[in-house]
């Protein structure tokens, strides 16, 4: 293991480009890139690393680097890029048509509040804005995080069980350009853990098609439907790519929830990205003082395992979603995806807290009044706006 | 219109040995444009589709195709008239998702030409981005665009590509702005190669083809592409028209090389620029201003005279 001192986009720069040449032995790799704050050193990253058999190719818009990554997958190549916020939704239909052409891409999202009004701070509204586009989706808390959650993603998306893109999300700043140690993979551990990428659908003068061409209802239908199948096969293979990993790097990344002191707790919050570490804090202040709480850390929020979180919760009877995204006319989007969770639970008290919007430092303190106000509360209500005002 | 009632359309068995079983039944290795395809009679694209496969001379392209026609041209899945691997992209991305395959292609040592098949609207509107900047990148790429100078799949509106006076389902009046000269566009891109391609002169457009494909770098070809139903034409005369915008000078055959070389391929022979509006009812219109057309008529042939005069082409490009 190469430990190194290194910024989180420098630490997914990093992850991105060793994968990418671990395909030398295929059909190599290829993906376009557009700078954008605060994902820019990524793709600088990815620009200067010498490919054995592979090229990154700078591209006139967001749109674009997603078009790049769709040929290139369809060629057979592993591929990936990154973006964040206003490229997110600029990129937005090709990024619906990586997954409706089920390509194995990788994207990082660097998280960044959606303008106007232009703000460069972390809000998650922009990746979940993509919660539809038939993409995984991973939230990380932490560089080791993010590092080993990009293998993981590489890993489950080509599977051929799977064979959806997948979106590796980190907060913009507070992950993106701050230092820590990481563990940073070698070549020839990711050699040993990524298989060569086979895309079974990939342009072919044997068997030439149309991808991607005009279907009647009946056979979207069908489409749609493998789709969410492929969706209900990710947690079989993640495990399968977790017990790998750990083979390999001799550490086991979190899988899609992270149940913390929850056997017992009477109160749990619910938080995810680097949020969620100051949760944990609290929760374990809260501990030391006898208090019964505990945090569900949510990693993978596409798909959505409704079953394993309602017994993530354990026998909490109050539940507290932190949302840094908002859905207008509807509140916290990681709200209404517990609230479907908890639909066989009446017994529990669901409250939704919009806080760090427009990223908002979210600090202990207001964690601790957040675990005060649902530990006091006679019933649930619309979200809650907590300002955090800083 | 060829109707296509041999197409399953209704069947939602896709297993494996189904698919494989249609595959045998409808995969014909007779070039990229196949029949049974769904385009309408007297397109100019069908024509063009199989002079594309005669110019590349058994080279098998993968084709590039963005939101126009051209995709519908493949029909419903599971079948595809085309005969080469072929890519449905989002309307505006055809030469960038093209860049992702070529690079993969040269990666893996893969000749194979890669060529973005794409409409007026894909290239002078809502793509012009997207071609732009792999013009500028010099992808490896041949682009062609099949101008018929409207919307055509959406039942024809006015696109940049428009002529000045024409009607249209979004220009009922007739269209107020002139056309865009994308030759000129995308020769100041100064890439490697670019042509204006005649569906009336054949061995002019054949070689103009094996010139692209002998050519390395971003390749922009250019062809007037009739479309009966938007043009109000019949679909018999489609040639004959092309024939006649050639002759009357509306339409010049010419190439550009390296953006700064000009040679004129042909030049306007005397034919009356009526015998092309006459055949057309997107021309009857009371905005059509024939005589303010042949004079940009002859101020286009003055430019591309003096462009010639000053920057001949080589020998031999």
């Amino acid at each position: 293991m190469a430990r190194a001192l290194v910024t989180g986009n420098n630490a997914a720069g990093h992850t991105l480009a060793v994968a990418g040449e671990a395909n030398r032995v295929a059909r190599g790799c290829c993906g376009g890139a557009y700078p954008i704050t605060p994902q820019t050193e990524i793709i600088e990253f990815l620009r200067g690393f010498k490919f054995t058999k592979g090229e990154i190719v700078p591209v006139e818009s967001e749109h674009s680097a997603m078009a790049v990554c769709i040929g290139a997958s369809l060629a057979g190549a592993r591929s990936f890029t990154a973006s964040s916020a206003n490229g997110l939704t600029y990129m937005t239909e090709n990024v619906f048509a990586a997954g409706f052409y089920r390509l194995p891409i990788v994207m990082i999202a660097v998280n960044r509040t959606v303008g106007p009004p232009w703000n460069i701070w972390v809000d998650q509204g922009d990746s979940l804005a993509l919660r539809d586009a038939a993409w995984m989706q991973f939230y990380c808390e932490s560089h080791q995080d993010l590092v080993d959650t990009i293998l993981v993603a590489f890993r489950v998306a080509e599977d051929r069980r799977v064979l959806l893109p997948a979106l590796v999300a980190e907060d913009g700043f507070i992950l993106s350009h701050t230092t820590m140690v990481v563990d940073l993979p070698e070549q020839n551990l990711v050699d040993r853990y990524l298989p060569p990428c086979r895309v079974p659908h990939q342009l072919s003068f044997k068997h030439p098609g149309t991808v991607g061409g005009l279907t009647w209802p009946r056979e979207t239908e069908h489409h749609r439907r493998e789709i969410q199948e492929a969706m209900e096969a990710v947690p079989a293979v993640m495990r399968e790519a977790l017990d790998e990993f750990e083979k390999i790097f001799g550490r086991r990344p979190h899988g899609a929830f992270t149940a913390e002191q929850t056997e017992d707790a009477e109160v749990v919050l619910v938080a995810c990205n680097t949020m969620a570490r100051t949760v944990r804090r609290v929760v374990e202040a809260r501990r030391a003082k006898g208090e019964k709480v505990g945090l569900v850390k949510v990693k993978m929020f596409r798909p959505f395992l409704r079953e394993e979180f309602a017994k993530a919760i354990g026998s909490a009877k109050r539940v507290g979603v932190l949302d840094r995204n908002h859905s207008p006319g509807s509140g916290g989007i990681f709200w209404t995806e517990i609230a479907t969770s908890l639909r066989q639970r009446p017994d529990v008290l669901l409250q939704d807290y919009l806080v760090g919007l427009g990223g908002g430092d979210v600090l202990p303190r207001h964690v601790e009044e957040i675990l005060d106000d649902l530990k006091a509360r006679k019933q649930s209500e619309e979200p809650i706006w907590k300002e955090v005002a800083a | 219109m060829s109707a296509r009632t041999d197409t399953p359309t209704n069947n939602s068995d896709f297993s494996a040995a189904k698919c494989e079983a249609l595959t045998n039944q409808y995969v014909r290795s007779d070039g990229i444009l196949r029949p049974g395809n769904t385009n309408c009679a007297g397109c100019g694209m069908s024509l063009g589709l199989q002079w594309l496969d005669q110019g590349l001379e058994g080279e098998k392209p993968t084709m590039v195709i963005p939101a126009c026609c051209g995709i519908v041209t493949a029909g419903g899945f599971p079948t595809s008239a085309y005969g080469v691997p072929t890519v449905a992209t989002t309307f505006a991305s055809s030469p960038a998702v093209a860049t992702g395959i070529a690079k993969v292609r040269e990666l893996n040592g893969e000749a194979n030409p890669t060529v973005c098949w794409t409409g007026d609207g894909g290239t002078y509107d809502i793509g012009m981005a997207t071609l732009s900047a792999a013009a500028e990148r010099n992808e490896n790429l041949i682009y062609i665009c099949y101008d018929n100078e409207i919307y055509g799949n959406t039942g024809g509106q006015r696109s940049s590509a428009t002529p000045l006076g024409v009607k249209t389902t979004t220009t009922v009046q007739g269209k107020a702005e002139r056309k865009k000269d994308v030759m000129a566009i995308m020769a100041a891109h100064r890439i490697p190669y670019c042509a204006t391609l005649s569906l009336a002169h054949r061995e002019d457009f054949l070689r103009k083809i094996k010139k692209a494909r002998q050519t390395r770098g971003f390749r922009f070809l250019l062809i007037l592409s009739p479309c009966p139903t938007g043009w109000k034409s019949e679909p018999t005369d489609s040639v004959e028209l092309v024939r006649a915008a050639v002759g009357c000078g509306l339409f010049p055959l010419y190439e550009v090389f390296d953006g700064v070389r000009y040679r004129i391929n042909a030049r306007p022979d005397g034919t009356p620029l009526d015998r092309y509006l006459a055949g057309q009812k997107r021309y009857k219109s009371e905005s059509i201003d024939v005589g303010l057309i042949h004079s940009q008529i002859r101020e286009q042939w003055a430019c591309l005279e003096a462009l010639e005069r000053s920057f001949p082409a080589r020998k031999e490009d």
